[in-house]
């Protein structure tokens, strides 16, 4: 029998992680919140809060609306800016989790892509850049990029010349062809590919007659998502040779395994954190009697298996 | 903060317009201070819903909420026996410390309940405790007789004059008071800020998605940047607000 440890273990891009769950980008702040609950260092790894140049407060409040099954946000990537990052989030994040932590970054031209993921590789801490080309929430960037397969592939070359780090870059689900998408990414040099963000969606409350968030759309994430997730992890793992991170509405082991049943090498979970602060320690504790149950005696096993 | 479950003991409509006060066991350990808030779990829905703390005592906590969407519909159907996941102890609550030895409370509508837990503890701590309540109609008048149960100095407003004061809260400010505290509608509070020269805090509200400062939705700008209402408040020194 393989120990538990062993048993979970897997890699991504050449980095090992000592299990594939790694809380999304935005839902996990920088960690050191969720650090007072538990020890995070019990976690693959952790995406934090999406980065720019600039600081950014985001949209305008309501911006969170519930769904059936999900929710929508359009926060639109509130974050202090990379200098306060690196000065006083990084220190803290430090503190509390000793492993390589995925850098999610974000930007409104190939320029600040570029300088905000030259400075975030610098760092030591940092494992991976995450570049995320498909925020529904900001107009003139984010997902403006990641829409085509020649935006998507002009910032990854911008990112990948600046940067020695593994680059993966994170697709929306919001295009008609998202392999074609990956594959321009895969040939710009990219290291990885993680999918997907959230899909661009709206409500209205009966009662006022108007649109729910005051940015009138946002992005549908949670469970309701993860049959749109697997379609395109499949997709994409299929169609590439550079690891695939899965995300979209995992909230139990059982889902982390369908993931990488569909070829991701690890996968993000993203607002299961916001309803049960206590959703990755669950799924990492589940894992192993969940794989005994359908038989599977590695995870890493898993994802070579489907794609060979 | 921890996931508490609670068992409900008691649940019932307290007015014809559907304010509901809600009796619960269990841990309430993580609760330290009053103004604080639970995030409740309930069936079919995904988010939690963010409650404030009315009255907590060990093992012991009650809610006073009003019937205003699918959630709150749903717990009006909640039966005794029944158990509900509450995220608590979340926010940061109201400061007791720095009243001051004449407090004034004032609250608005469903903004009244986590003045109560206030109320008893600057009682406990024999501070000279005056109270400000303001309501839509006399039908919709909560907790004034267990803040006077209290010993609280309490006075009621009512919008169509059906009770107390006709008018708003800001039409029956006592004089002579050292520290205020408020929660309510947005319109009273910013009307109160105007209209109080001490120095006080508010308690605020914001549509949340985690309750715990994880996401980022419940955002608002201050004199000291951006805070998250769910974390850095619901409370708030009334210096650091921007109207
Ligand atoms: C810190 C805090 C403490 C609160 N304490 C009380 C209380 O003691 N008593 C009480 O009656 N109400 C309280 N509320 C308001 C209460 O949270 C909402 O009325 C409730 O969430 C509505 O849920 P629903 O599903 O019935 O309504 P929905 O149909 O979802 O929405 C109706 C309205 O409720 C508000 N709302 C909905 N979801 C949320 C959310 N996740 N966060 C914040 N507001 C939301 C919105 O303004 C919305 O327009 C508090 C809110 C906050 C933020
Ligand atoms: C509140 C919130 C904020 C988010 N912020 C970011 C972000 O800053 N950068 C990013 O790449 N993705 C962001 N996302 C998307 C998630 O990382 C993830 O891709 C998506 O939510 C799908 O996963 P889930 O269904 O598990 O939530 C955010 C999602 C939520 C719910
Ligand atoms: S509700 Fe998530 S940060 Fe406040």
């Amino acid at each position: 029998m393989v120990k538990d440890t062993d048993r979970l273990a897997t890699e991504l891009c050449g980095i090992r992680l000592d299990n594939p769950v790694i809380p999304a980008s935005g839902t996990f702040g920088y960690g050191y919140e969720f650090a007072e609950l538990y020890d995070i260092n019990i976690l693959g790894s952790l995406s934090f809060k999406g980065t720019t140049k600039e600081p950014r407060f985001g949209n305008p409040t309501p911006r969170i609306a519930d769904c059936p099954s999900g929710m929508l946000n359009s926060v639109g990537l509130q974050n202090p800016g990379i200098d306060r990052v690196i000065s006083e989030e990084l220190p803290k994040l430090r503190a509390v989790f000793r492993k390589p932590v995925m850098a999610n970054v974000s930007g409104f031209s190939p320029e600040d892509y570029a300088y905000s993921c030259e400075k975030l590789g610098r760092e030591t801490q940092i494992g991976w850049l995450e570049v995320n080309i498909s925020c529904p929430n900001v107009h003139g960037g984010g997902m403006a990029f990641g829409t085509t397969p020649e935006g998507a592939a002009e910032i990854t070359r911008a990112v990948k010349a600046v940067t020695g780090k593994p680059v993966i870059m994170k697709l929306t689900p919001n295009v008609t062809d998202i392999v074609s998408v990956a594959l321009a990414c895969e040939e710009a040099g990219a290291d990885g590919i993680s999918l997907i963000n959230t899909l661009f969606g709206m409500r209205i409350d009966l009662r006022t007659r108007r649109p729910v968030l005051a940015n009138t759309f946002g992005g549908l994430s949670g469970p309701a998502v993860l049959p749109v997730a697997l379609r395109a992890v499949w997709q994409v793992s299929h169609a590439v040779k550079i690891p695939v991170v899965g995300m979209g509405g995992i909230s139990s082991a059982s889902d982390v395994i369908e993931m990488m049943m569909a070829g991701a090498s690890a996968v993000e979970v993203g607002a299961a954190n916001l309803v049960d602060p206590f959703a990755c320690k669950k799924i990492i504790e589940d894992l192993p009697s969940v794989m005994d149950r359908y038989g599977i005696n590695t995870l890493e096993e898993l994802g070579k298996w489907e794609k060979m | 903060m921890k996931e508490v479950i609670f068992e409900i003991l008691e649940n019932r409509r307290i007015t014809p317009g559907g304010i509901f006060r809600t009796e619960l066991a269990g841990d309430t350990s993580d609760i330290a201070r009053p103004g604080q808030f639970v995030g409740l779990k309930l069936d079919g829905l995904y988010l939690r819903r963010p409650v404030s703390v009315c009255d907590a005592a060990p093992g012991r906590l009650t809610l006073i909420w009003r019937v205003v969407g699918a959630g709150t519909r749903q717990m009006s159907e909640m039966r005794p026996g029944e158990r509900l996941s509450a995220l608590s102890g979340l926010g940061n609550g109201f400061d007791a410390e720095v009243s001051g030895d004449r407090p004034l409370l004032v609250g608005g509508g469903v903004g009244v309940p986590p003045l109560y837990y206030l109320a008893k503890k600057l009682r406990e701590a024999g501070k000279d405790t005056a109270v400000v309540l303001g309501f839509a109609t006399a039908s919709e008048a909560i907790l004034a007789r267990e803040f006077a149960g209290l010993g609280c100095d309490v006075t009621v407003t009512t919008v169509d004059g059906t009770a107390g004061t006709r008018g708003f809260v800001t039409d029956a400010l006592p004089a002579g008071r050292t520290y205020f505290y408020s929660c309510g509608p947005e319109a009273m509070m910013k009307a109160l800020n105007g209209a109080l020269g001490i120095p006080g805090e508010f308690s605020l509200e914001e549509r949340m998605g985690c309750g715990f400062g994880a996401c980022m939705g419940c955002s608002r700008m201050t004199v000291s940047g951006s805070k998250r209402v769910c974390r850095d408040g619901p409370v708030f020194r009334k210096e650091e607000l921007i109207w």
